[in-house]
């Protein structure tokens, strides 16, 4: 085994970058439209930054933008080292690249012009999720090619995260964006009525559960061990919440229909399997965290080491509250309430972002053949301000969401209504005040590790006048 | 057989493959292979690949 092997890292250093600038730009979106909602006329009458059609380009661009580009580049770099060889049909990965980059610029094009199929995170229309399924086939055939290929004899588990991944969001999508077209940019979805909406949020929710939690645990156990430098807790238990967590996912969407036309039994199915996702959920926490286990120490001086375990108690907490959320009689309360939001962000900010800057921080200078990134005491800020803010975010929106529930629901002994809707959205304003400056410390941190990866990643001053020089002479 | 009967059935033998799945991962005869395993992704630090230059590794 003392054959060199040559990695494909063209593109996961164009994927890394890439993760950085999607997020500046979501995130800015999600503060401009969080101050929307305190200040209406920042939509400045201009139909393509009205909050309808601003808000699902935030969700497209932080979700399959910015967490997306962190997926692709952290699973194309994880499969060749953990595979321990190089990337299966190079030129395919690069088409990944500049397929996905394309599918997200037709996405801030078409969402603000308002074409849509009205269906969330699956708005984009047909022409482009045609392409998006295309771009996901080569993605799998890459990822999968390279396992196939594997020069080692295990697979590693971060490896069935992100083939699981992979593999169901195929699924997921093809089979919701079933439509039949009726132009360029318009089309009717083949399901209806219940089932249509039943398709929707098996969908979505395992949009939640594979895009957004697999793939990312799949980031979670390569880059806790290896910034740990020591091997994951628990081998034997990753093996076990690899399969229970995927075998469970897949029943708990019908928790985001209940008291609605979807049969009764199916609401209350789809709230036992979320009550169930509890015990998979933690054991990954745990498994991560206690991986620290006998080097708690390295916390203190690693701000990366900090963002990847702190993501986790996010993690742990996020996945607390969701089937918290799914008793039917807590959502009654909860559901169509900001505590929605809250919920999502605390998943999105403090798991997703998290693990993902932690992520991308220990990859850049690898990819850069540096040491290390330009400035540590900016990643531990970054680490600080970020987590205010995902604190103050969560922490408002709970409490405006409750508020909003309570005053809903309350009603006079002659049965009329206590408070009209208006009346609970002044009462909201000023946790929308605190959400926003929650928003704004967030994307302030997203700018300073912009700034960092720049620093870190622009070619050095010394290699010019070397080449300069060189050139003189 | 009434459709009940087989729900019932097909919960009783996913829960078999639940434990199934729990004895196997815990079973000694599997530890060595899982330690293994569990060393991959270190394991590219031990000849300092990630220390040679940007674009090359050593297995």
């Amino acid at each position: 085994m003392d054959r060199k092997i040559t990695y494909n890292e063209t593109v996961v250093r164009q994927f890394a970058i890439m993760t950085v600038v999607w997020g500046v730009v979501g995130m800015g979106v999600g503060v401009l439209i969080a101050a929307q909602l305190i200040w209406p006329a920042l939509n400045f009458e201009v139909p393509w930054l009205s909050y309808g059609r601003l808000r699902p380009l935030h969700t497209n661009a932080v979700i399959f933008a910015f967490g997306g580009s962190a997926l692709f580049a952290t699973s194309y770099w994880v499969v060749q080292r953990t595979c321990q060889t190089s990337l299966f049909l190079p030129k395919l990965a690069s088409f990944t690249f500049w397929g996905w980059q394309t599918v997200i610029v037709l996405a801030a094009i078409t969402l603000p012009l308002g074409i849509t199929q009205g269906k969330e995170y699956a708005e984009l229309e047909w022409p482009i999720a045609l392409l998006i399924a295309v771009v996901w086939v080569a993605y799998a055939v890459v990822f999968f090619g390279t396992i196939a290929k594997r020069k080692v004899k295990h697979i590693y588990v971060a490896n069935w995260f992100y083939g699981a991944f992979i593999l169901t969001v195929a699924v997921l999508h093809i089979v919701n964006n079933l439509a039949i077209p009726v132009g360029l940019t318009q089309s009717y979805p083949v399901y209806s009525g219940a089932v249509d909406a039943m398709v929707q949020w098996w969908y979505g929710h395992n949009a939640v559960g594979f895009f957004l939690t697999a793939g990312f645990l799949g980031m979670m156990y390569y880059f806790v061990p290896k910034q740990a430098n020591r091997p994951i807790y628990s081998y034997r238990l990753s093996i076990v919440h690899f399969w229970a967590l995927i075998s469970i996912y897949m029943w708990a969407g019908p928790h985001h229909l209940h008291y609605t036309a979807l049969p009764e039994w199916a609401q209350s199915l789809g709230m036992v399997f979320s009550l169930v996702l509890l015990a998979p959920s933690w054991g990954g926490m745990i498994n991560g965290i206690m991986t620290l286990s006998g080097a708690w120490h390295k916390l203190r001086t690693d701000p990366i080491l900090k963002f990847l375990i702190v993501s986790l108690s996010f993690y742990g907490m996020a996945t607390f509250e969701g089937p918290m959320m799914s008793i039917k009689t807590v959502n009654a309360l909860s559901h169509y309430t900001d505590w929605t939001i809250g919920h999502v962000h605390a998943g999105a900010l403090g798991w997703v972002a998290f693990i993902s800057f932690g992520a991308i921080y220990a990859l850049i200078p690898k990819l850069y053949g540096k040491e290390e990134m330009h400035s540590i005491k900016a990643i531990e800020l970054h680490f600080w301000i970020s987590t205010i803010g995902v604190v103050l975010y969560i922490a408002s929106m709970w409490i405006a969401g409750v508020m909003q529930g309570l005053m809903w629901r309350a009603v006079n002994e002659d049965g009329t209504l206590t408070y009209t809707f208006i009346e609970s959205l002044v009462a909201t304003y000023p946790y929308y005040m605190v959400r926003l400056l929650g928003g704004l410390l967030f994307f302030a941190g997203m700018l300073l590790m912009a700034w960092n990866v720049w620093m870190t990643t622009r070619p050095a001053r010394e290699t010019v006048s070397a080449r300069a020089a060189a050139q003189e002479a | 057989m009434d459709i009940n009967t087989v729900r019932g059935l097909l919960t009783l033998v996913l829960l078999i493959l639940f434990l199934g799945i729990v004895v196997w991962a815990f079973s000694s005869r599997r530890k060595k292979d899982f330690d293994e395993a569990a060393r991959l992704p270190l394991e590219e630090n031990q000849d300092g690949s990630e220390d040679q230059n940007k674009h090359e590794g050593r297995s």
